[in-house]
């Protein structure tokens, strides 16, 4: 298929008011969005392993290839620091890779390349070289699966300048983040929920999305603030939900940038609940919570009730698929942390 | 270039010999304890299948494949560039032992290797080069002050990456063979293979990074996607102190076979071999036919850089037999005996030279410290409001310390 040859269309700010409204699987929404990139960018290409034919092991890249052909879409050798190394040759060369690493516990072999050229060349080449590159990663349990396929490693690029972290939490962000991430001129690690891949709700193509990496309040409340993002979204809406049940009206920020972290609604939040919950499935220690709980205090310090808590993964790694139900943030720990806050 | 049939080679990787005439491992010798400690191994002849136009004695020899005419101009251009590489070089040693450079990484003895395949290169080609290539760098055009920042610690390199066809320095071993193996992909996606004016990349790495996951894999992309790519390896013998025999138990040009596709082992000291075979390396890529591995075996005269003591782990015989390969001595007997070289026109190197190492010299001794907002500029294409914030800070911080102007209002 010859695209058009077109510059890249900026994405979040020339809105139609029109409305192209459709219910759709996060992993749908994941694979319009490259669609449209593909179609709207020649530079665009999409690289994986089993990207190709299959569509991917999760089969958000189906169907691309047949449209694109195999010279925008590449269905690569099996090797994670040649995905990533590759596709920052491909980025001086101008081309803007999209790279997917199967599983979140496979992306280490290509550490190297992300935290060595793809996070420092803007920076060591004074600006003259780009970095367009976005690597998209499925994380989090949930899945049943086999170790290696269920772990939560944002933290660890959330802590390395140079590359941007997101993670999306639903389908119509899914669609609009990742094209914004295609759009933006720097290196963004995307972080797809894998538990939500095959959940659906509404998108609107035509809708005109807030920017990329900024947080968002999903449900406004006054008793407490609960901050957090990927599948524990979900998680804490639902949590939300049983809590007006009974009385109790939470706020839910999705805080969908992880760095650049987009703090300020959750500042503004917490000076109004004077309480904050932080639900995350990574190890507590040293992470994206980790940081939230430090800016916090140092924003809210007068603002605070309670102390901020933390409902995250255990400081172990992943444990086995019979134990993942006790590891995982749940509705009830999400509650009970909530309690404890409210207790203060 | 046909695959050969394969039989155990030598133990260890560099014999004298071809070693596909050698008789199984098990009768191999071994080499001693002292000679492995030593590495004296590691210094032995390139073997039967090294590619060479000139011999050490400075004497002109065919090749078969790879023999290409020089004039008495492009010879005398050759002995020109090496000589004023290795003067620049040795500067930048000597202003490291005054304190002026934090480290220089040395080429000394790897001037033809460089000159010869950054010779052969066309403006439109890229290189990427590891952190020893200032010769490759020379011929790209780069003027060599711009080496400076990176040694000094004003900058991580100054020069533009795309302009000049030459990438930055890459610090980590090994990660630069696939950046450049994506880059070359992206040339020949961007349809500039298949004829004469197609566009080629070349990527340097030394023996050490052979060993590393990253130039093992830039082989198999560069190999699956038939990437214009020629992968250029300067076997200097040791990658800081651990000998070849480290890295490898076959000649590592042998190793494009596993691969599928062509490695040639080219007498690294031999310029006119080193351009020939990069020349041809280079054409196959623009006509499509890449990737092209080739091993030039050479030897690193001086220390790994100037923080290291080569006595402690090589023998000062192994640099004296490679002292008699110098790649610019032999240019230079080649020069007086076959084109009348006089005096003259190496007294005119020489001064040239000299003029350009004055020039080096005073550039680094003038060298403005950097500014302090450097440090947050152009971290990111879109700024970040963490870094800004954090630089504003920093900034205001500085300025408590300015000394208030004189003279002024107040
Ligand atoms: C990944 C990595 N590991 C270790 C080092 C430290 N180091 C710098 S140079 C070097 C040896 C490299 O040897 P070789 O590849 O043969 O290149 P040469 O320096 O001989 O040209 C080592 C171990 C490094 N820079 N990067």
């Amino acid at each position: 298929m010859a695209a058009p040859a077109m510059e890249r269309t900026d994405v979040g700010d020339g809105s139609t008011g029109r409305s192209a409204v459709q219910t759709v699987t996060m992993a749908k929404s994941l694979n319009l969005a490259m669609r449209s990139a593909l179609e709207s960018d020649p530079k665009v290409l999409v690289m994986g392993e089993d990207v190709g034919k299959l569509g991917g092991v999760f089969r958000v890249t189906d169907g691309l290839q047949k449209d694109f052909g195999e010279h925008r879409v590449l269905g690569t050798p099996l090797a994670e620091s040649g995905i990533i190394g590759t596709a920052v040759g491909l980025a001086i060369r101008g081309y803007r890779p999209v790279c997917e690493i199967q599983f979140d516990g496979f992306i280490f072999p290509g550490y190297d390349q992300i935290v060595s050229q793809l996070a420092k060349l803007h920076f060591r080449s004074q600006g003259k070289v780009t970095m367009s590159v976005v690597v998209r990663v499925p994380f989090g349990g949930g899945i049943g699966a086999v170790e290696h396929h269920s772990e939560s490693p944002e933290s660890l690029f959330a802590h390395v300048a140079g590359v941007k972290v997101v993670a999306c939490s639903n389908p119509a962000d899914a669609y609009w983040m990742l094209r914004q991430a295609i759009a933006c001129d720097d290196p963004v690690l995307f972080f797809e929920p894998k538990r939500r891949y095959y959940e659906k709700a509404e998108l609107d193509t035509e809708a005109q999305p807030p920017p990329l990496f900024t947080s968002r309040v999903l449900r406004r409340g006054s008793a407490a603030t609960i901050a957090t993002y990927g599948p524990t979204v979900h998680t804490c809406l639902a949590a939300a939900s049983a809590a007006a049940e009974e009385g109790t009206e939470l706020e839910v920020v999705d805080l969908r940038s992880l760095s650049p972290l987009d703090l300020e609604p959750v500042f503004e939040s917490v000076r109004r609940t004077g309480r904050l919950v932080l639900a995350s499935e990574a190890p507590a220690e040293s992470s994206v919570t980790s940081e939230i709980a430090a800016r916090v205090q140092q924003e809210c310090f007068y603002s605070l009730e309670a102390p901020v808590l933390r409902v995250t993964g255990f400081d172990v790694p992943y444990p086995p698929t019979k134990l993942e139900k006790h590891y995982l943030p749940d509705l009830d720990r999400v509650l009970d942390a909530v309690d404890r806050s409210l207790a203060f | 270039m046909s695959p050969e049939h394969w039989t155990r080679p030598a133990h260890p990787a560099n014999e004298t010999d071809d070693v596909r005439t050698e008789p199984p491992a098990a009768t191999a010798a071994k080499p001693t304890r002292e000679q492995v400690i030593a590495g004296l191994r590691a210094t032995s002849e390139g073997g039967a299948d090294l590619v060479q136009l000139l011999t050490p004695e400075g004497q002109r020899v065919s090749h078969p494949d790879f023999d290409i005419d020089f004039t008495a101009e492009q010879l005398r251009d050759l002995y020109r560039d090496m000589v004023l590489v290795r003067r620049f070089d040795r500067e930048g040693n000597a202003l490291q032992r005054q304190g002026q450079l934090g480290i220089w990484v040395p080429l000394l003895g790897q001037e033809a290797a460089q000159v010869g395949a950054g010779r052969a290169m066309r403006p439109r080609d890229m290189a990427f080069p590891s952190y020893r290539e200032h010769g490759v760098a020379w011929c790209r055009g780069l003027d060599p002050t711009e080496l400076l920042g990176i040694f000094r610690g004003t900058d991580h390199g100054s020069w533009d990456p795309l302009s000049t066809g030459f990438h930055l320095y890459t610090i980590v071993i090994g990660n630069q063979a696939l950046n450049a193996t994506g880059y070359a992909m992206g040339q020949k996606f961007d349809g500039k293979v298949g004829d004469d004016d197609g566009e080629a990349t070349m990527v340097f790495f030394g023996d050490g990074a052979t060993s590393q996951g990253d130039v093992h894999e830039a082989m198999v992309w560069g190999s699956v996607y038939d990437a214009p790519l020629v992968l250029f390896c300067q076997n200097n013998q040791w990658a800081i102190s651990e000998p070849l025999e480290r890295q490898t138990r076959v000649p590592l040009y042998r190793r494009a076979e596993g691969y599928g596709f062509p490695g040639i082992r080219v007498d690294g000291n031999d310029v006119l071999a080193s351009l020939a075979v990069s020349q041809w390396a280079l054409d196959e890529c623009r006509h499509g036919n890449g990737p092209v591995l080739i091993e030039a075996f050479t030897y690193r005269m001086d220390a790994h850089t100037t923080t290291d003591d080569p006595t402690r782990y090589r023998l000062t015989d192994e640099l004296e037999a490679w002292k008699l390969k110098d790649p610019i001595e032999r240019l230079r007997v080649h020069l007086v005996r076959e084109h009348d070289a006089g005096q003259d026109f190496f007294d005119d190197v020489q001064a040239e030279s000299d003029a350009l190492a004055a020039r080096f010299r005073d550039f680094c001794f003038a060298m403005p410290e950097p500014d302090p907002s450097r440090i947050f500029s152009e971290v990111y294409a879109e700024e970040s409001p963490v870094v800004a914030a954090q630089r504003d800070e920093q900034l205001r911080y500085l300025d408590g310390f300015a000394e208030p102007a004189q003279g002024g209002a107040h």
